[in-house]
């Protein structure tokens, strides 16, 4: 059975934004809701790391242990989402969520919260597959057109993996193989300097 | 025919009262509704080769639940350029 899963990869992530783009258009997110957003840590300084962050749809999700209303279920993918009819707005997931995901419109003068609203792994909800009804409330559902997340199928640089979380650490684990860790990287010795810059490899593609 | 009255008016006073009472009950088992397979494919329309709509990705049928998971497993090496650029 497959579990659904993100992998963000630090070293290639370029903070475009791409990802939050492309999942506010996928899902006409309102304004004010980030279901998506992109986190730089040492913002400005040389080394500064970027990484996109989500609901991470957890295994043991604290959001589900929470909720009063037990709004939360998960799906045979390992897909958490939530009933937006069952909702009350406590904010208790927000809380427990060690990642910011769940995310609460505000509206009217005094921005009474509304019902919570998260990243569904573009698999729309508990309303019919493809609905409009499942369109208004949770977004697209992607999945059931054989779709992955439009975040991660829009990464430019492939940083942002989606998918069964077998294949997507299968893909993470060939990527850091081939390029190496460190001064290793493809590109380092070239951008600032080694001692093996400009010299040929062996049939390894290791630098002799 | 007083009494009879004075009989109603409580009946109806104690049906008023007691509608408060007869409200749906709002435990999580009858809230929570459950999703559909995704691999049941989309509802709405219907496309030419048997399923899902327009936006629905080829190579695959929807109802059938080996057929959408290798289409994922296919798609999702599709972020995997080494497999891309051999």
């Amino acid at each position: 059975m497959a579990r659904m899963k993100f992998v963000c990869d630090a070293e290639r992530c370029i903070e475009c934004n791409g990802c939050v783009t492309a999942c506010k258009n996928e899902n006409e997110v309102p304004w004010g809701v980030n279901r998506r957003r992109v986190v730089t840590l040492n913002d400005g300084v040389p080394g500064e790391k970027s990484i996109s962050v989500a609901c991470m749809h957890c295994s043991d999700a604290p959001c589900m242990a929470v909720c009063p209303v037990q709004c939360f279920y998960r799906t045979e993918e390992g897909v958490v989402l939530h009933d937006k009819d069952v909702c009350i707005g406590c904010g208790y997931c927000s809380y427990a969520c060690p990642f910011g995901a769940p995310q609460f419109p505000a509206q009217g003068t005094f921005g009474a919260r509304g019902k919570m609203d998260k990243c569904t792994f573009c698999a729309g909800g508990p309303e019919a597959n493809g609905s409009q009804a499942e369109f208004e409330k949770y977004g697209r559902n992607r999945l059931a057109e054989g779709k992955l997340p439009a975040c991660a199928e829009m990464c430019s640089t492939k940083a942002l993996l989606a998918g069964d979380g077998d294949v997507v650490a299968d893909i993470f684990r060939t990527r850091v193989v081939h390029r190496g860790k460190g001064a290793e990287v493809w590109g380092w010795g070239t951008a600032y300097g080694s001692q093996q810059a400009g010299k040929p490899t062996n049939g390894n593609g290791v630098k002799q | 025919m007083k009494r009879a009255a004075v009989f109603a008016t409580a009946l109806l006073g104690a049906v008023a009262l007691l509608t408060a009472c007869g409200e749906k009950p709002q435990t999580n088992a009858e809230g929570v509704k459950h999703d559909a397979a995704p691999w049941s494919g989309t509802s709405n329309g219907t496309q030419k080769d048997g399923g899902g709509t327009a936006f629905t990705a080829p190579g695959w049928k929807p109802g059938d639940k080996a057929a959408w998971e290798a289409q994922l497993k296919t798609r999702a090496q599709g972020q995997n350029e080494y497999v891309r650029t051999q």
